[in-house]
């Protein structure tokens, strides 16, 4: 079934497609689910879609009603193409040291955008969003790191998806950022293979990043539990850089920087599985593809230069 | 990882490296990289604050890791492989960072 009612309508259903040059052995095999395939070029349509639908149903929303969300990214574009056909407004507060596309993007679709001091990064747009919704109690905050209907949306759409597709599954591997992806699509998988090993790739920053936090303020999701996932890897973005490319030269798929360092996570356990001789399915996600991150420079020149461009930037 | 050490850490043969986040360099002079042993997390931190007095309230709250701290033994979170129990062994890199936010995209100055 192709055709759709909506272009809402055609978020998820999306590919899965084998890496039979990555993979570390015949019998241990890296599967990459294509999210870039959403109607926004990423796996945040799902969530956006979820707790707008959700936010619908609740009564919270209403025609011409005002969202607003922390992102300075895919989530935000996710949201400003749901809020335009939907009927409503979106504001994204979003650090200030952000892409001219990501701004260029988010207004094409309509949203308007509030900058939050770049010191401080995601958990400084957080903090303002905050502010601004209680000055403005007719807002909307969907608030993806705390909202269930994020991790909803993989419970009954990513991971029963993988599963149709790849029912002799034994390892799960997604990125970490508001942690639904791997809460939801985990859960689920794990009902299904109680054996199954959930594994988390975390994007590991520059200095600056994490030179700005205290650690009494520190942030984790209110929606990660960890007792969905088996192991949880720490990725640098020279690793991640690195894998992105192989992931475009060897198998021709052109993806985001976080994507890769999913794919390093994801190679790890399968190198693993293959000195210890067993056999593996391993599924991981392609979150976004790389038009978004081409000014970043990354994608060409040497490795050096790449962790360079991207030391003091959130680059997942 | 693109970090340099500015001073030669000099390791023993029952060493492992411990990378320090900027905000609790003030408890070791400034150093981003030192020397640590131990076999376990635990006596490893515990060494750590004996060198370095105060660092081990900062990791540790309640005998537990800290919520808001992070520690990774070759790139992979302690707290899935056994937390403060977690064997490490000579030549192993620990590193030490604070929870951030993420899942937002990237941010592009």
């Amino acid at each position: 079934m192709t055709r759709f009612d909506s272009l809402a309508h055609s978020v998820g259903r999306t590919p899965l497609v084998g890496l039979p040059h990555l993979s570390p052995s015949p019998d241990v095999r890296l599967w990459a689910k294509l999210e870039d395939r959403n109607p926004t070029g990423s796996i945040k349509d799902r969530v956006a879609l979820a707790m707008v639908d959700q936010a619908e149903r609740d009564g919270l929303l209403r025609a011409g009603s005002t969202i607003l969300e922390p992102t300075s990214g895919n989530t935000g574009i996710s949201l400003a193409m749901i809020a335009k056909v939907r009927g409503y407004k979106l504001v994204c507060v979003m650090p200030e040291n952000t892409s001219a596309e990501r701004t260029q993007l988010l207004q094409m679709w309509g949203a308007q955008v509030i900058y939050s001091p770049a010191a401080g990064g995601s958990n400084e747009a957080v903090r303002v969003a905050r502010e601004i919704a209680a000055q403005n109690p007719d807002w909307v905050m969907l608030y993806q790191y705390g909202n269930a209907a994020n991790a909803r949306a993989h419970y009954e759409g990513t991971g029963p998806e993988i599963f149709a597709d790849l029912t002799s599954i034994t390892h799960f591997v997604a990125g970490l950022g508001t942690t639904g992806t791997l809460m939801g699509a985990g859960r689920f998988l794990r009902e299904r293979n109680p054996e199954i090993t959930i594994v988390a790739a975390e994007p590991r920053y520059g200095e600056v990043v994490y030179g700005l936090r205290n650690l009494d303020e520190g942030f984790v999701p209110e929606l990660y539990d960890e007792g969905v996932i088996n192991r949880r890897f720490s990725v640098g973005p020279r690793d991640a850089v690195a894998r992105v490319r192989e992931l475009l030269n060897i198998e021709g798929i052109f993806a985001g920087i976080s994507t890769g360092a999913i794919l390093h996570a994801a190679l790890a356990v399968g190198r693993e599985c293959v000195a210890e001789g067993r056999t593996a399915d391993i599924a991981f996600i392609v979150c976004d593809a790389g038009w978004k991150y081409l000014s970043t420079g990354v994608y060409s020149g040497s490795l050096d230069e790449a962790e360079d461009r991207l030391d003091d930037q959130v680059w997942a | 990882m693109g970090i340099i050490c500015p001073t030669l850490v000099v390791m023993t043969d029952m060493s492992l490296e411990v990378r320090i986040p900027t905000i609790l360099r003030p408890y070791t002079g400034g150093e981003r990289i030192v020397e640590a042993s131990g076999v376990t997390l635990a006596e490893v931190i515990t060494n750590l604050d004996l060198s370095f007095s105060g660092l081990g309230e900062r990791l540790l709250e309640d005998g537990q890791l800290r919520r808001f701290i992070n520690i990774y033994i070759n790139d992979e979170d302690v707290r899935f492989m056994g937390g403060l129990a977690a064997p490490v062994k000579p030549g192993d890199s620990l590193t030490i960072l604070p929870a951030v936010a993420g899942g937002s995209g990237a941010t592009i100055s």
